[in-house]
């Protein structure tokens, strides 16, 4: 199996306070990669570091290397590229103040497609695959954010796919929305399973048991454990902290 | 239903509240009611001569009767030279600050610089409009020395009101552009910017108030009292000619010009707080309809 | 070969706004050279002697056997009305700012904001015709002085024009007090006036300080309210109700009269030079203190 994405020795600094330490690993193509861990844990910063939007943030010093499909993303490189590499569906469902069609052409727009036609169907083909289409297809001029929570995370992940990313990064996307659509955002994320690889952060641990194929634990900035979802959630684990945090003892 | 005793303590306590109440209501209107009568006063000495002829006829008489409007258009070509120049200036002066800047010294510098160029006595601006544009750059007592010198001088203005409009647009709207794909500009020029179409509405509006009632820049950059131009034109003045203007000439009328009917003068300053009020009304406008339009 | 062409247009528009952005720096700086600029041949001036400039009251810059330039009269003209105005407008202006922050009513407090902003907004030039008009008759009617222009005069156009700056940036630091002050004083039973008195204004010191000290840079630096309506007299002024000269009405009085690169015109240049520096610290000062507020 081939690794779409390759990480060595990745540290992050917060003005000298370390966010992050010497992590190591890899996402293999066509898989769920599950990262747990407790709040403060470093998981939305590692994501952040992925696609090159902790350069935005002017205190973080980024240390290390990151190769995506065997291309080194973690120097010099065209970050806007990057960015539309790796989709991101962020925590809280807010969209562009923008109407419903336009939050979904954003991005092409933004990578020079003008072709009226392409864009249209992107949003189409987009909407469809977060299941949104049926309910805004009579209404994509409205505004996005007069939809409900549930309606909105959905479009992210519409947005997110509109760039036809390699990976896609969802940052604990569930815990602003109601269970139903949760339910069927994970559908989705198995659906996608054979055309991207997939990074799910999330600190609903029965989350990462159902979607992940295998599963990272992040503790305070270093990788605890990482191995196939089944055998870690059976209790066959290499530290017993992992086995801790699952069974509710702490975090 | 618990009785509450009044006691002592809680009588004076109460006693003093009102009396800071009605003190601080006093100085309220003690500050109101001059300020209010001098404007009242302004409006009655003037209204024997304010009318649309007024507004539309030209001095006559060796500037002693008739109307103002030479000075008026000239108001509204320095204004409009002044805006052309300190928006895109100022706006983009704004973006920097708020989309790109660090927290580092040469921008505490900038900041800094921003304040004082603020603070800056116009009399000082205007020896600067002289000694740069009028000498320095050759361009002579004329409309655009005096324009960029306002320019300059209002830019603060506009540099504040866009710096306010774009950081009250949220981080998550700029963050959701980012991961997108979209760059800092393009981020600026689709999301930030259209977002803040009214503060920099308010900012520029604020400018032009400002620009319209500066005397002392002006007075010795190119404004003067009389300039002959075709009566009723509606483009009288070239850039390198002098125009006149409200303001200047109301100050020469006033402190210069015997033999004039009072309510000349005072129709003059009628005038130009009018036209003064009028424009920062639009802005309080625009900024209540924001305000509405957000809840 | 798009993307190349869009990288070089997104750099070459980043390059504009970098540059616009430092423009404010550049003015600041240019402001201050050209204004040294035209002043500096008195560096070499053998007619010209700092210490007569600063500390000498004699300003005859058109004598025909010695002329003088000093400047003496102006700093005291200027102290002497900024002085009486501050006094005038502080108090009544934290006032009015503590009474529309924290006494009056939502609705009102709109109105008064409102009619703060057009106030703030009347140029300085109409004010300056107020006070020769209006003000300077009220003054010889109901003092014994012979003409209405002078000190007073001054010191009363500068109140009135710098009271809606010092109440809108007052209200601006009541503001930033978080509100949860205001309510723990109010659960200890605290009135509104002992709240503001003992809680409010000593948290909102810092930022009260830097509007007194922004409204007196202003003041210092306000010229054509104060050339209309003090008076011509160049001396120290013995009463309220003598005519003075500021620096700054001297500067914009006689600037059209010197002729240009002359001795005379550099000394103008010169005084702009000294106005300059002086409001630079007083800004300087305010700036520092606003910042401590919005870092507290």
């Amino acid at each position: 199996m081939s690794n779409r994405l390759e990480v060595h020795n990745l540290s992050l600094s917060y003005s000298g306070h370390r966010v992050l330490n010497d992590l190591s690993f890899d996402v293999r193509a066509n898989e769920i990669l599950a990262i747990i861990g407790p709040a403060q844990s470093g998981k939305s910063s590692l994501l952040r570091c992925l696609n090159r939007t902790i350069d935005f943030i002017p205190q973080a010093s980024m240390s290390g290397r990151v190769l995506l499909d065997g291309t080194v993303v973690s120097g010099k490189t065209d970050l806007d590229v990057l960015r539309r590499r790796i989709g991101m569906v962020s925590p809280l469902p807010v969209g562009l103040p923008l109407s419903i069609f336009e939050n979904v052409a954003f991005a092409p727009r933004c990578a020079g497609v003008s072709s009226r036609t392409e864009i249209a169907e992107t949003v189409e083909r987009c909407l469809r695959r977060a299941v949104l289409w049926d309910e805004v297809k009579d209404r994509l001029s409205l505004p996005g954010t007069q939809l409900s929570g549930g309606q909105q995370q959905r479009l992210t992940l519409a947005r997110a796919l509109s760039h036809n990313p390699e990976i896609l990064c969802l940052d604990e996307f569930s815990i602003a929305i109601d269970p139903v659509t949760t339910m069927r955002i994970e559908e989705v994320l198995r659906e996608l399973r054979p055309e991207l690889s997939i990074i799910l952060v999330t600190n609903l641990t029965q989350q990462a048991r159902r979607l992940g194929d295998r599963t990272m634990f992040l503790l305070n900035g270093e990788i605890v454990e990482l191995g196939p979802t089944d055998k870690i959630f059976s209790g066959v684990v290499q530290d017993p902290r992992t086995a801790d945090y699952i069974n509710g003892n702490f975090g | 239903m618990s009785r509450f005793l009044v006691t002592p303590q809680v009588a004076a306590k109460i006693r003093q509240e009102r009396i800071a109440h009605s003190v601080l209501a006093l100085i309220l209107v003690s500050i109101l009611i001059p300020l209010l009568a001098i404007v009242a006063y302004l409006f009655w000495r003037a209204a024997p001569a304010l009318s649309l002829d007024f507004l539309l006829s030209s001095p006559t008489l060796g500037m002693r009767e008739g109307g103002v409007w030479p000075a008026f258009v000239g108001t509204l070509y320095l204004v409009t030279i002044s805006l052309a120049v300190a928006a895109p200036l100022g706006i983009l002066a704004a973006v920097y600050l708020t989309e790109y800047a660090r927290e580092n010294w040469f921008n505490k510098a900038i900041n800094l610089a921003v304040l004082n160029l603020a603070g800056v006595p116009s009399i000082v601006h205007a020896l600067f409009g002289l000694g740069a544009f009028v000498y320095g750059a050759r361009i002579g007592f004329s409309v655009l020395s005096a324009s960029l010198t306002l320019a300059i001088m209002t830019m603060p203005v506009i540099i504040a009101s866009t710096r306010q409009a774009l950081l009250s647009v949220p981080h998550s709207y700029r963050e959701a552009s980012w991961n997108l794909g979209a760059s800092r500009w393009q981020t600026i020029r689709r999301i930030v910017l259209p977002n803040s179409i009214s503060g920099i509405l308010t900012g520029i509006i604020l400018q032009v108030s400002r620009a319209a009632g500066e005397t002392a820049p002006i007075m010795f950059t190119g404004a003067v009292f009389y300039k002959a131009i075709k009566p009723g034109t509606l483009f009288p003045y070239a850039l390198d000619e002098q125009c006149m203007a409200l303001s200047m000439h109301l100050y020469t009328l006033s402190t210069q010009t015997p033999g004039v009917d009072e309510s000349i003068p005072n129709a003059t300053a009628v005038l130009l707080l009018l036209l003064v009020f009028s424009v920062n009304s639009v802005a309080i406008a625009i900024r209540m309809l924001l305000r509405s339009r957000v809840r | 070969m798009q993307r190349r062409w869009h990288k070089l247009s997104e750099a070459l528009i980043e390059s504009v706004i970098r540059v616009c952005g430092f423009s404010a720096v550049i003015f600041v700086l240019g402001i201050f050279f050209f204004v040294c600029r035209e002043a500096a041949p008195l560096w070499s001036e053998p007619s010209f002697h700092w210490t007569e400039f600063l500390f000498s009251i004699e300003w005859q810059p058109t004598s025909l056997h010695q002329k003088r330039y000093g400047v003496l009269a102006m700093i005291a003209g200027t102290l002497g009305i900024t002085l009486l105005s501050m006094l005038i407008a502080v108090p009544l202006g934290v006032g009015a700012a503590i009474y529309i922050s924290e006494f009056c009513s939502p609705r009102l407090r709109e109105i008064l904001k409102v009619l703060v902003e057009l106030l703030a907004a009347i140029p300085s030039v109409v004010w300056g015709f107020a006070g020769l008009t209006i003000i300077s008759r009220l003054i010889v009617r109901y003092t014994n002085a012979d003409v209405g222009v002078n000190l007073l005069n001054g010191a009363i156009l500068l109140a009135l024009m710098s009271i809606p700056v010092i109440v809108s940036l007052s209200e601006d630091a009541f503001k930033a007090v978080p509100d949860s002050y205001r309510e723990a004083a109010l659960a200890m039973g605290a009135t509104r006036w002992q709240t503001v008195w003992a809680v409010l204004l000593p948290a909102a010191r810092n930022g009260l300080i830097g509007a007194v000290l922004l409204g007196f840079g202003r003041s210092i630096g306000e010229t054509m309210a104060v050339l209309m309506a003090t008076g011509h007299a160049i001396n120290i002024p013995h009463s309220i109700l003598d005519p003075v000269r500021t620096l700054t009405a001297n500067i914009a009085a006689e600037l059209g009269e010197a002729p240009a690169q002359s001795t005379h015109y550099q000394v103008l240049f010169l005084i702009g030079v000294l106005l300059f520096l002086i409001t630079f610290s007083i800004n300087l000062a305010a700036g520092y203190f606003i910042r401590k507020e919005r870092h507290q």
